[in-house]
């Protein structure tokens, strides 16, 4: 090895402590930008494969009932290629010793087969015997949920009727990986559940013999996607149908697409500000070890090495401290990447994950990593490398101070020495302050971002379900039905108030712009489900016109006062003129609302509603889920927070996670500022602080020197990382609003308290290691060397 | 303090300042042992100006160092008054330089951050009974220039705040490692006049190293050093003053 190497290694093992922290900094950048990357390009990957292996559809469709024939006519349709049709049912379930409400979706499935398209995955047991008609496939984690296998029995109330069905296989389906009840928020396995059954019972069992109430469909390669749904939707139109939708519009799907797509911006921010911490650290560093080796500078150069030499030394340093970090960084990242895989494998119902790690993944880190070091450090290099031997010979001039801006103010004499000292080296050097200064917020604005999801989620459910939607049960009729079916339920013992509601499925449309979704006709005096505006205050809905969710007014650029297009996708399918009276404020879904009876006007069908919410005695619950449950004409029932609790607990292990994942970035980041700027600051100082110890200063009383820069510094940093904080948070929150879910920007003071804590935290262990090299100071050096 | 030092310092008069006796101090440099000094016996009395003489590698930094509670002697005793300093633990060491010692440096040490006044106030605020950090500089002679920056200031003028530093702390002894080692002749006299006026108008005892022999000349007791041992010993009849000096 040459000897100018040979200097390097030596020179790395020497500062060591201040290259891992630095390497930790890079570390946490590459890491997260692997793992995310390759999380992404992973689910990317495992969902495209599960969908095209399992021949997920193109086109959904539901109506009321068409006859088989008319399958021919849909292939005709130019650009479709396969349709399957489907008798598919909304049903209660009855599970022993489980008391809550259950309900599932029933879909038909042949026979022996996993189905024409969006075919089942059968994780356990057999697909569907011919001869038999009680059999049932069960979704994988329902069944696990409430510990059911092959083997087993459940029963569910089929159009009014108790059937007992038989397990005999476990399944995943393309069609659910997020499985999730209608009108439900998160995915509950307990309570919701996808079954698979021989078509013929189920047909009979609904009077669709010979018949269909869902269709799917894939389209052929120059298949036009809004074409097919324009054709689709008018043949439908006779038999009932509520709108066709594509692919990108089906729950599952989207919910996915929402996720990767929040996993992109993750993608990008965090390794910004870890890439932009590590640049500056390395900056500070070999500025300081160049300043420092002036004198050995200008030796190489006199022995003639050249100006590209020099600066090609200094370059191998940076890179040889990237390097550790970039590929500690792709091991750890990788590490990560499947571990979140996993976790989204799982919560996901995937079958299967394809860990997928691209090569120019990999290449972008390292040159990214490797590039922003270089450009990082490219001042402190060219200094070096442009140095005069005969100036880089001279030590390098006395710094020079001035009073501060502080201390102009006439704080002057509150200040003692020390304190003066602290305020002037702190202004000397503004930019480093400054930067400083910024990195410790970055790590206080990452920390943030861990407990903003937390906060965000709660508040989100309080407003939905503490203010909005008070009801404690929603029960779902089969088909719309008379106001007087109230009755019965308000006369269920424990039963304290129902309140009944109408939905349809409607195509709101206004310009050019439309959305799909449903208006719901409310009833404005009730106290079970409230609009509330921007301040969460209680909205009146007025007798005419229509109420949208704030986010859906956005989608459709319409305000207060212009007239809405609703195009009703049931019955008689009206399309009417409803003038906008006002925006609610609503976290989840978009809707319409109008007062009940305008609403049915507008229907031209009298006073009916199709869903009750109840506000239920908690001592008589359980009968009222019993009851329920044997009524006839109660397709299905929601309960909301047993639901919400069950979420809970799936969220806080996922939650906590990612609590310690940016726990650990946020702290390495501070750990890695503080702990190199301290560094250099005791170096710089080295000979300052010993010759006040030489003048009887106690090592405390130098520490407060050093360490109270810090403290400044610090207590600077942490308000202005909350302000970055909050602004990463609503930058965040803004990028994954969606027609979905809109998270609201909600921060709590146990949010802002814990990232200055970590901050604190990592300071203190900084200044503790700092505290060791401060005992070592060579008082006696300093007396006799020229700096 | 133990009894066995307390009966060996008995016998000493009240007037010496440091008791130095039998002192060896020897360095590891790597695998190989250097002995700075190789037992030297010395005291110093009060009020008196004394000047260290030797070649560079004589031992007396080492046993400035050791006098000013910087560094501890490997064998011996070093007295001050009554405390032994060898026995001293780490912070008795602090609190004796921080009350008792005033250090000037050949390099000045100033803080570069603090001005002239503050330079010395840094000292004086924690110092038992100090001087105004102004009378102090007015002292060396630099009453014009309290508010300016080391950086603003000349060799000899940064050397004489170091001086006014060291002695605002009315200091029971002044030591001074080469304090005209950085400074050209004409300036250094001017130094030396500072601390010639200290040591004649406050009774400093005053100790300074030098390996200038034309700075012996204005001393009341001059103490060769030569290779880790005393060597030569005297009194000069007739101290020149500072500005009669010349090298």
């Amino acid at each position: 090895m040459r000897a100018i190497d040979i200097k390097l290694w030596r020179e790395l093992w020497g500062m060591r402590m201040q290259a891992l922290a630095i390497a930790m900094v890079i570390v946490g950048g590459v890491s997260i930008f692997i793992m995310s990357l390759s999380t992404l390009d992973s689910l990317f990957e495992t969902r495209e494969n599960y969908y095209r292996n399992h021949h997920f559809a193109d086109v959904f469709a539901s109506l009321k009932r068409a006859p088989l024939s008319l399958v021919k006519r849909i292939r005709e349709i130019p650009g479709v290629d396969k349709v399957e049709t489907r008798v598919l049912a909304y049903v209660n379930l009855d599970l022993e010793d489980f008391d809550d409400p259950v309900s599932g979706h029933l879909l038909s499935l042949n026979a022996n087969s996993t189905g024409l398209l969006n075919q089942i995955y059968l994780r356990k047991g057999r697909l569907l015997d011919p001869g038999r008609d009680n059999e049932v496939l069960l979704s994988e984690e329902f069944a696990h949920a409430h510990d059911l296998q092959p083997g087993d029995k459940l029963a569910a109330t089929i159009n009014g009727r108790r059937k007992v069905l038989s397990i005999v296989g476990l399944v995943l389906s393309p069609e659910y990986i997020y499985q999730i009840a209608p009108g439900a928020m998160f995915p509950d396995y307990l309570r919701y559940g996808v079954l698979w059954t021989a078509r013929k019972p189920l047909a009979s069992a609904y009077d669709m013999d010979g018949a269909f109430n869902d269709v799917t469909l894939t389209l052929s390669k120059d298949g036009n996607e809004q074409d097919v749904i324009d054709r689709l939707d008018e043949l439908l139109k006779p038999y009932g149908g509520i709108g066709a939708y594509a692919r990108k519009d089906q729950l599952s799907n989207r919910f996915l697409s929402e996720e990767l797509k929040q996993q992109k911006t993750i993608a990008t921010i965090f390794p910004m500000i870890f890439f932009g911490v590590a640049a500056f650290l390395l900056n500070v560093v070999t500025s300081r070890l160049i300043s420092l080796q002036r004198e050995q500078i200008a030796g190489l150069k006199a022995f003639g090495y050249s100006n590209f030499s020099v600066g090609l030394h200094y370059t191998k340093l940076i890179l040889m401290i990237t390097a550790i970090g970039v590929i500690a960084g792709i091991g750890f990242g990788i590490w990560m990447g499947k571990g979140m895989s996993n976790i989204y494998m799982a919560f996901y119902s995937l079958p299967f994950m394809n860990y997928v790690l691209n090569a120019e993944v990999i290449i972008a880190a390292v040159l990214i990593s490797m590039g922003v070091a270089v450009l990082g450090t490219l001042y402190a290099l060219y200094n070096a490398a442009s140095l005069p031997p005969a100036q880089a010979m001279r030590p390098e001039p006395p710094a020079m101070y001035h009073t501060t801006l502080v201390e102009k103010l006439g704080l002057q004499r509150w200040f003692s020495q020390p304190t003066r000292m602290i305020f002037r080296h702190i202004e000397r050097r503004p930019f480093k302050s400054l930067m400083t200064i910024l990195g410790i917020s970055m790590a206080c604005g990452t920390m943030m971002i861990g407990g903003f999801q937390e906060g965000a989620i709660k508040h989100m459910v309080e407003v939905q379900f503490g203010m909005s939607q008070r009801s404690d049960l929603t029960a779902i009729f089969t088909e719309p039905t008379s106001q007087r079916s109230l009755y019965s339920l308000q006369s269920l013992r424990g039963v304290e108030h129902v309140e009944g509601f109408r939905v349809v499925t409607a195509k709101l449309r206004f310009e050019h712009r439309s959305y799909r979704t449903s208006v719901q006709g409310i009833d404005p005096d009730g106290s079970l489900m409230r609009l509330l505006d921007t301040r969460l205050k209680v909205i009146d809905l007025p007798p005419e016109g229509i109420i949208l969710t704030d986010y859906l007014a956005e989608i459709l650029h319409i305000k207060v006062g212009d007239m809405l297009t609703v195009e009703v996708l049931e019955g008689d399918r009206p399309v009417v003129q409803v003038p906008v009276v006002g925006m609610a404020k609503e976290y989840l879904g978009l809707n319409g609302y109008m007062q009940l009876n305008s609403l049915n006007r507008l229907l031209n069908e009298g006073h009916a509603i199709s869903s009750a919410w109840l506000k239920v005695d908690k001592l008589h619950q359980p009968h009222v889920y019993a009851e329920l449950k044997d009524a006839p004409r109660i397709a299905g029932v929601v309960e909301q927070e047993s639901a919400i609790n069950s979420f809970y607990e799936t969220m806080d292990e996922t939650i906590l996670f990612f609590t310690f994942i940016t726990t650990l970035l946020g702290g390495s980041i501070a750990f890695g500022v503080v702990y190199n700027s301290m560094r250099i600051a005791l170096s710089e100082r080295n000979r300052e602080l010993a010759s006040l110890r030489v003048l009887g200063f106690h090592k405390a009383e130098v520490a407060y020197i050093l360490l109270g820069e810090m403290v400044v510094l610090t207590l600077i940093a942490i308000p202005l990382g909350i302000m970055i904080g909050y602004g990463l948070c609503a930058f965040l929150a803004f990028q994954f609003d969606s027609d979905l879910y809109r998270i609201p920007l909600v921060l709590g003071l146990k949010v802002y308290a814990f990232a200055a804590l970590v901050v604190i935290g990592s300071s203190i262990i900084s200044a503790l290691m700092i505290w060791r090299n401060l005992a070592q100071l060579d008082m006696v050096a300093v007396l006799k060397t020229k700096e | 303090m133990s009894p066995d030092s307390q009966s060996q310092h008995q016998a000493l008069d009240e007037n010496v300042v440091f008791h130095v006796h039998g002192v060896t101090k020897v360095y590891q440099m790597g695998e190989v042992q250097v002995s700075a000094l190789r037992g030297v016996d010395i005291d110093l009395q009060r009020g008196e100006f004394t000047v260290l003489l030797g070649a560079s590698g004589s031992g007396k930094s080492t046993l400035l160092n050791i006098l000013g509670g910087l560094d501890t002697p490997t064998e011996g005793h070093v007295f001050y008054g009554e405390r032994d300093l060898t026995r001293a633990s780490e912070s008795e060491l602090t609190e004796y330089r921080r009350f008792h010692v005033g250090f000037v440096f050949q390099f000045y040490n100033l803080i570069p951050s603090l001005t002239a006044r503050e330079n010395v106030a840094v000292v004086t605020e924690i110092a038992n009974s100090p001087m105004q950090p102004g009378d102090a500089l007015k002292l060396v002679g630099l009453q014009d220039r309290l508010d300016h920056f080391p950086a603003q200031l000349s060799g000899g003028e940064q050397q004489r705040v170091a001086i006014a530093r060291a002695i605002a702390k009315n200091p029971d002894v002044l030591l001074c490692d080469e304090p005209t080692g950085a400074l050209d002749s004409k300036t250094g006299i001017v130094v030396l006049q500072a601390l010639q006026r200290i040591n004649e108008e406050l009774g400093t005892t005053t100790a300074v190293i030098t390996h200038n022999a034309g700075i012996a000349q204005m001393a009341d007791r001059v103490i060769h050093l030569t290779d880790g041992l005393i060597g030569n010993v005297y009194k000069n009849d007739t101290r020149l003053r500072a500005d009669e000096l010349k090298w």
